[in-house]
């Protein structure tokens, strides 16, 4: 039964077509797979009914000839997906009890896909975090381990979603990047992640970290699956003013693994000081897969790479303490318990330090204070002209005929879980220097597996794509894919 | 700039959360290594240059002001604390 768990969408779904399998079967699979899967705290909330419910209902769809390519594919939810009538807390105790009356246009894209959803997955607080460490749930814990078998963090936010698809928990998983939360986990755990262009999919109903640089994607096993389910995920929703009118192209048909011609960026500026050797010559060897498949490598300079995440951590905290001031008491999660004669501002204060974990309040409170008066043009406005510039520097590059950047995904493989417990803030806030630009930018970016580390932890590199293209960029990723032949798993030890 | 635990505590009342007088001192020292690492962008020239106010510039879609969805109270109050004959309930607000 674990081998269907095994399966890739794509050849999920041509078993399904052939009859050779049924989603029921696959189903099962997976909710096997999961119920052993207690140490890696991937899931977090199970939905065994709904799931056999759907993969009933997707087989009699396949039955009947009418199946979309998601038809009948098992997958889990990051927990910042609103699922109707289903827990979700975004790994908070403010959303404890929480029951969502509604459901995200992403989730439902997919069930009308026929996909099936097997549960929610565990993720940093409020997607607040680099190691899954800030969630109410414990840490989602990598399958991967390190040579000194210690327990290795899945990276974060969407940690739960990376570890759920490295383990073959399920075919694929929905995650969400707000400064690399997508692209982080993927590399952490050998896994493809794929940050679409902001406006690609729908926000409604996902739950609100920063407006201006959330954006949903999927979390898969191959590249080929990533724009299977992105072509499911993806289109306008008059729900969200920022989903862009746009068609949705067949992303899977864009893949003809012909890249010859093509512009590759390798901007100088991310070559930061103290990368490891490993990395570097990671990135070296992707830049000569690409050059062997016909593409043109090409070094570019994004100058103003160096305050992208100093950007970031005045723009998302900012738009955080704003997203998150919703969180009262009043309408919905967690209330504290108060005192004779307690006011409702004693009600506000109570209930929001009892209910926010020390990160998400301390994002908070850092967005009050760049927002506040004497401060917003000092922090908020300048971080705002700097994405102006990180923007710009990345419409020269294109403008100039890159077709696309090849950059790192990650300073470092995955770490030991509870090993940055006596770094400061800044210093976890690091593992998005390679990720948080494109966010800033708008911009696609995909992380592929390429390779193993020193210590034979996987390690993954970046495609940066032009807005709009993410046909190419999942091309370019499939040529890098193919090139790296990556195909070491986790061994199983949970 | 520099931080001091004032700040910090005006800081925590506007974002309406709870801090206990003895971890002001912590949370003071935490804003400034956070802002400390944001200060640089000081050094940066902006002159002439827009704040970003939308990464991919669009025109706002507009529609019909027309009612399109309601009607839904019980499921609206459904996941709250406290609900009472149809509304949301609060401590006293109004002396």
């Amino acid at each position: 039964m674990g081998e269907l768990a095994k399966l890739t969408i794509a050849g999920a779904r041509d078993a399904l077509r052939k009859g050779e399998v049924t989603a029921v079967e696959l189903t099962e699979a997976c909710l096997s797979s999961i119920a052993e899967a207690g140490a890696l705290n991937a899931f977090v909330h199970h939905t065994p009914e709904i799931a056999r419910a759907q993969a009933a209902a997707a087989d009699d769809r396949l039955k009947a000839g009418d199946a979309p390519a998601m038809c009948g594919i098992p997958l889990g939810v990051k927990d910042l997906f609103c699922t109707r009538g289903v827990p979700g807390q975004a790994a908070s105790r403010i959303l404890e009890g929480f029951a969502p009356e509604y459901e995200s246009t992403v989730t439902a894209k997919l069930w009308e896909a026929g996909s099936v959803m097997l549960g929610k997955l565990n993720m940093d607080e409020f997607a607040m975090g680099s190691s899954n460490e800030t969630s109410v749930y414990g840490a989602a814990v990598n399958p991967w381990k390190g040579t000194d078998g210690k327990a290795l963090t899945p990276g974060g936010s969407s940690g739960g979603s990376a570890a759920a698809v490295a383990a073959d928990l399920c075919l694929a998983a929905t995650g969400t990047d707000t400064g690399g939360s997508i692209r982080q986990p993927a590399a952490f755990t050998g896994t493809t992640g794929l940050k679409p262009t902001y406006g690609r999919c729908s926000r409604w109903g996902i739950v609100a970290y920063a407006s201006s640089l959330d954006q949903a994607g999927p979390m898969t096993k191959t590249v080929r699956d990533a724009a299977i389910m992105l072509g499911a995920m993806a289109g306008h929703d008059p729900k969200d003013s920022t989903s862009a009118d746009l068609a949705v192209p067949d992303f899977e048909a864009m893949l003809t693994g012909d890249i010859r011609g093509q512009k590759i960026g390798i901007p100088r500026e991310y070559r930061v000081e103290g990368m490891r050797d490993d990395l570097a010559k990671l990135w070296d060897e992707g830049a000569a897969m690409l050059r062997d498949a016909g593409a043109e490598i090409v070094d570019i300079s994004l100058p103003h790479t160096k305050y992208a995440l100093p950007a970031y951590y005045v723009i998302a905290p900012a738009e955080a303490s704003s997203n998150l001031a919703r969180y009262d008491g009043v309408r919905y999660g967690h209330r504290a318990t108060l005192a004779q004669g307690d006011g409702i501002t004693e009600m506000y204060e109570k209930t929001r330090a009892e209910g926010f974990g020390p990160e998400v309040r301390r994002r908070i409170m850092v967005g009050t204070y760049v927002l506040s008066a004497g401060f917003y043009d000092a922090y908020y406005n300048q971080a705002r002209k700097v994405r102006t510039l990180i923007k710009r520097d990345f419409e020269q590059a294109f403008a100039a005929g890159i077709d696309a950047i090849l950059a790192p995904a990650t300073p470092t493989p995955a770490f030991a879980l509870g090993g940055m417990k006596n770094a400061d803030p800044v210093e976890m806030y690091l593992n998005d220097v390679f990720t948080v630009t494109l966010n800033l930018a708008g911009l696609p970016g995909i992380a592929v597996p390429v390779g193993l580390s020193g210590e034979g932890l996987p390690m993954g590199l970046q495609l940066i794509g032009r807005p709009w293209e993410e046909g190419a960029l999942l091309n370019q990723a499939q040529v890098l894919e193919t090139a790296a032949g990556f195909a070491a798993k986790p061994g199983k030890w949970w | 700039m520099s931080i001091d635990e004032g700040t910090a505590a005006k800081v925590a009342k506007l974002a309406r959360i709870k801090v206990e007088p003895e971890e002001l001192p912590h949370l003071a020292a935490e804003f400034n290594n956070i802002l400390g690492f944001i200060e640089q962008l000081g050094e940066v020239d902006v002159d002439g240059v827009e704040p970003m106010v939308s990464v991919t510039p669009m025109r706002l879609k507009r529609r019909t002001d027309g009612v399109t969805d309601g009607g839904m109270q019980e499921r609206i109050l459904s996941n709250a604390p406290d609900a009472r004959e149809g509304f949301f309930a609060v401590p006293k607000v109004v002396e």
